[in-house]
């Protein structure tokens, strides 16, 4: 008996140390979980994207469940979720996708809006990355989910396809919904 | 002609430019040199989220531009070191900093390496000093006894026996 246990000892060591291994290999490293989770959303007051003497400011968000999402015209991960964006903008009524367009310039932005069409309610214009660094933002696409108290509830990063509004925002947002 | 010094000549220039096409923190410029000299130990201790294992002194990543910038923003109007680790803190996280803070969620990160450390080391020498207890116990009197008459006997014969394990004992 004491000889088996000394023999499964190191065993089941080795096993943990595979499994804690193995979990290590299906986590990305790149997603730095937010700090933000559970607070307001930053207080912030930019440029409309292509009307520069309107501005935009954080009670944008209150009243309504919102996705805020970072996009820039040179990521080309942005381009690859603009196609599902604009399907939750069409079909999705009772959210708003409102835009801030990060570390971009102007012309490139309202290029690529009129291109491939505009999602958002209104974008934000945050060349300089005033607005990003308050948001934690270090990468673009970001989307955070924000209820109508205006309180940060998730991060997404990375682009959003159909599983990840699916299983994840989705899920979420309605939960948020059916709180108040 | 042979120009045997033309390749190092070659090399040192190419050495010497290469920094040129890197960027600089000589933009940052502080009145105070003792603050300068923050400036640069602040920065290296942050991490560039974009790099991950570049600070933002090392980063030529945008964001790592726009963060030197904040962080330089900052101890231009002469807030602290501390102010400053907050605000990238409570904005990006406990990652921004290389050196992670000693709270409880770290404290398997901080002392875990050495808890194992301490039981491997604990077994080990547990192992070790058994070993020499047992060998020693090993040999009765009469093995004494032979292991003498073999060790007197070696010279005689001429060729030296290799001592095996046992015996050495």
């Amino acid at each position: 008996m004491a000889k088996s246990v000394k023999f499964l000892a190191p065993l089941a060591l080795f096993l943990a140390l595979v499994a804690l291994l193995f979990y290590g290999l299906g986590t990305d490293p790149r997603k730095v979980p937010s700090p933000l989770i559970g607070k307001p959303a930053p207080e912030f007051v930019l440029p409309v994207l292509g009307e520069p003497q309107r501005s935009v400011s954080n009670e944008a968000l209150f009243g309504q469940v919102s996705l805020v999402n970072v996009w820039a015209s040179w990521c080309v991960s942005c381009r690859a979720e603009h196609a599902e964006l604009m399907r939750l903008s069409r079909e999705e009524k009772d959210i708003q996708i409102f835009g801030l367009n990060w570390k971009d310039e102007a012309p490139d932005a309202l290029r690529m809006l009129r291109q491939t069409g505009d999602p958002y309610v209104v974008s934000a214009y945050d060349p300089e990355n005033q607005v990003g660094i308050h948001f934690g933002v270090y990468g673009a696409p970001e989307t955070f989910v924000i209820d109508r108290q205006g309180i940060i509830r998730y991060k997404h990063i990375g682009p959003i396809d159909r599983r990840a509004w699916e299983e994840t925002l989705r899920p979420l947002v309605q939960q948020i919904k059916a709180e108040s | 002609m042979r120009r045997p010094w033309l390749p190092a000549a070659v090399l040192a220039g190419l050495v010497a430019a290469a920094p040129v096409g890197a960027f600089t923190l000589e933009e940052y410029t502080f009145d105070d040199p003792a603050r300068a000299a923050e400036f640069r130990k602040l920065i290296d201790e942050l991490r560039c989220l974009v790099c991950q294992n570049e600070s933002l002194a090392a980063s030529q990543a945008g964001l790592a531009k726009d963060l030197r910038d904040e962080v330089y923003r900052m101890l231009q109007k002469g807030q602290s070191r501390e102010e400053v680790i907050t605000f990238l803190v409570a904005r990006y996280g406990d990652f921004v900093l290389f050196a992670p803070p000693l709270k409880p969620s770290t404290y398997p990160l901080w002392f875990g390496p050495l808890l194992i450390g301490g039981v491997g080391a604990f077994f080990l020498a547990r192992v070790l000093l058994r070993k020499k207890e047992s060998s020693e116990a090993e040999l009765s009197p009469e093995e004494r006894e032979r292991l003498r008459a073999l060790l007197a006997a070696e010279p005689g014969d001429g060729t030296p026996s290799q001592p095996g394990p046992k015996e050495r004992a």
